[in-house]
């Protein structure tokens, strides 16, 4: 028995706001916590799991990561390349499919969370 | 006794051209290897997003939780980097028990020298599969098969799985007509024929047709060595080791561990007694093992794989697909299943079953196939030129060695070799970087440097005695 991807401890830090990204990550195994800096506070945007995926903006857009990736508790994660990606994409556009729909799960979610924190203030 | 009758000329149009698929299509997919269930799975995926309530027969006769021949799809057992990656985008994850090891590096050896080339990114990517449930005789395996797990992602998406042989298919006006050798008959929409370069399936269409013909083929020699996790971890480590050595007629030998076993896979053209005999007295091999004696293997076969391109065939309501179809060069083959499965199934779904259709929307994707595989054909001959050569094994073995040793730069002849071991990029991305300037200024520095500085030793260091293995 074995795993692919590379292992992260519990609190290792995957990515950093403000990073260059040209790759995206798929979680094998563990779970995942996403966070900006907000004044100096954390502030958690989700929490992922296996066979989710984070970091794909880095795939569309040549700027620089928006929030930090961090392990929770022992992980494993996949990288996507940028290149081998898109290189898929241009042969077989369904391969975005996932990707799409996921993304717009969490646009989605975050224009319901925006509503919600309005309505709060 | 296959039967392949009715098809006439796979291009001929039938007088009723085939509508797209409707609800209540029924479609049979012949053969459950990694191209089978591929098709599948993508096919009800792809119609479960346009609401397409299909159904889909799955005829495989084999079992692939039977260890030995008997659950095997005889093959080398690699699924590419960039096939894990799609896969792993596509949401398909492969499980822990079907992963027998994650391949870190290439370890090349050579008469010259020894040299581990790492992956880019410090991660494993690379998994090294059994297509069945483990070799012959083995102690049941804490594993599952590749080829089953996909199977079973299949059927969790609502694929039929029928165990039967399938002996005959005929066409008719309307549908396609299946017969099996327990007497098993059926009526599709759709036929797509999976089984691969060694199927009688195939052998009975070629002749039947005339458009169809199979891929040149030649056999190869895979079999299984016994030699204990602890001590494949002591002697190969978490590395493909892969042999450029100058023997006649062979193209490719690497050593794979997988849990337990190592497999070895002898790829070239025609392989005999003669040139293993050759290959398992080079010292190079010998002293990858250890103790420097080769053990005796416990499971082995002699595959037939695809040497150049098939005329791939399809007509109105019938398509071949992975091996039967479209192939790569002697690397990355789930990786080319995985590919037209997908592009037959693609166009299926959003275009059609016509001939026609099949033309204009898969062909391409084979056709890819088979150019890429063109452009193999001349990286591999100059393969052929460095396994023959002294000199030039001297040259590429110091470029890679000092690559390696060197973090921050480039990494020219490392990625080519990389990509060339691992089938992770296409042989034509491959040739178009050997044609890079500082590509080939520094291949002749390092085949004037290699052959003049040092150059009667072994330009590798060594790391561990059992495989001289060296690690910069």
């Amino acid at each position: 028995m074995a795993r692919l991807g590379k292992q992260y401890s519990d609190g290792d830090v995957i990515f950093r706001e403000g990073d260059t990204g040209t790759c995206m990550f798929v979680i094998q195994k563990g779970d995942v916590e996403i966070f900006v800096d907000s004044d100096g506070h954390e502030l958690t945007l989700r929490r992922l799991g296996a066979n989710d995926f984070f970091g794909e903006m880095a795939l569309f857009e040549h700027a620089t990561r928006t929030a930090s990736a961090r392990a929770l508790g022992p992980t494993h994660v996949l990288t996507i390349d940028k290149k081998n990606f898109l290189a898929g994409i241009h042969e077989d556009p369904s391969l975005a499919f996932r990707i799409v729909k996921t993304m717009s799960h969490r646009v989605r979610n975050l224009t319901d969370r925006l509503a919600k924190y309005e309505e709060d203030i | 006794m296959t039967m392949v009758e009715g098809l006439g000329r796979l291009s001929e149009r039938s007088d009723q051209r085939p509508d797209s698929l409707q609800d209540g299509s029924r479609i049979a997919v012949v053969g459950a290897g990694p191209a089978g269930s591929l098709f599948s799975y993508f096919l009800l995926n792809m119609a479960e997003t346009v609401s397409l309530d299909i159904d889909v027969d799955l005829f495989e006769p084999r079992h692939f939780c039977h260890r030995g021949p008997a659950g095997c799809n005889h093959c080398g057992g690699i699924v590419s980097e960039s096939l894990v990656q799609r896969l792993a985008t596509e949401g398909i994850m492969l499980p822990d028990g079907v992963v027998q090891r994650g391949i870190e590096s290439y370890t090349l050896h050579t008469d010259v020298g020894d040299v581990e080339i790492e992956t880019p990114l410090a991660e494993k990517r690379i998994a090294a599969i059994y297509r069945g449930n483990g070799p012959r005789n083995s102690e049941p395996l804490d594993t599952d098969s590749f080829d089953g797990y996909l199977l079973e992602l299949a059927r969790e998406k609502g694929a039929n799985l029928v165990p039967s042989l399938v002996t005959d298919i005929r066409r008719n006006d309307t549908h396609m007509s299946l017969r099996c050798a327990d007497q098993f008959r059926g009526s599709y929409d759709l036929v797509v024929v999976a089984t691969g370069v060694n199927s009688r399936l195939t052998e009975s269409l070629e002749d039947a047709t005339q458009e169809f013909r199979r891929p040149g083929r030649t056999k190869t020699f895979i079999c299984e060595f016994h030699l204990g996790r602890d001590v494949i971890r002591e002697t190969f480590g978490p590395s493909m080791h892969v042999f450029f050595l100058d023997i006649p007629r062979l193209k490719f030998a690497a050593l794979i561990p997988k849990g337990d076993y190592v497999t070895l896979c002898l790829l070239g053209k025609d392989i005999d007694d003669e040139l293993m005999e050759q290959f398992f007295s080079s010292p190079e091999v010998t002293r990858c093992f250890p103790g420097g004696k080769i053990p005796g293997h416990v499971c082995h076969c002699y595959p037939r794989i695809n040497i150049d391109a098939a005329k791939p065939a399809y007509g109105d309501r019938l398509v071949l697909i992975g091996d039967s179809g479209a192939t790569r060069l002697f690397k990355d083959g789930i990786g080319a299943s995985y590919r037209t499965a997908k592009a037959a199934a693609r166009t299926a779904v959003f275009h059609g079953v016509g001939a026609d259709d099949f033309e204009k929307y898969y062909a391409p994707t084979c056709r890819a196939i088979a150019k890429d595989n063109q452009v193999g054909k001349v990286v591999f001959g100059f393969g052929t030129l460095v396994q023959k050569s002294r000199f030039a094994r001297r040259g590429v073995l110091r470029m890679t060695a000092t690559e390696q040793k060197n973090t921050n730069g480039s990494r020219r002849m490392s990625e080519v070799l990389w990509d060339l071991f691992s089938g992770s990029a296409s042989y034509t991305d491959v040739f178009l970087r050997t044609l890079h300037p500082a590509y080939i200024g520094g291949l002749l520095w390092n085949l004037v440097a290699g052959n003049t500085l040092g150059a009667s030793s072994r330009n590798g260091r060594t790391r561990g005695q059992e495989c001289d293995r060296v690690k910069h």
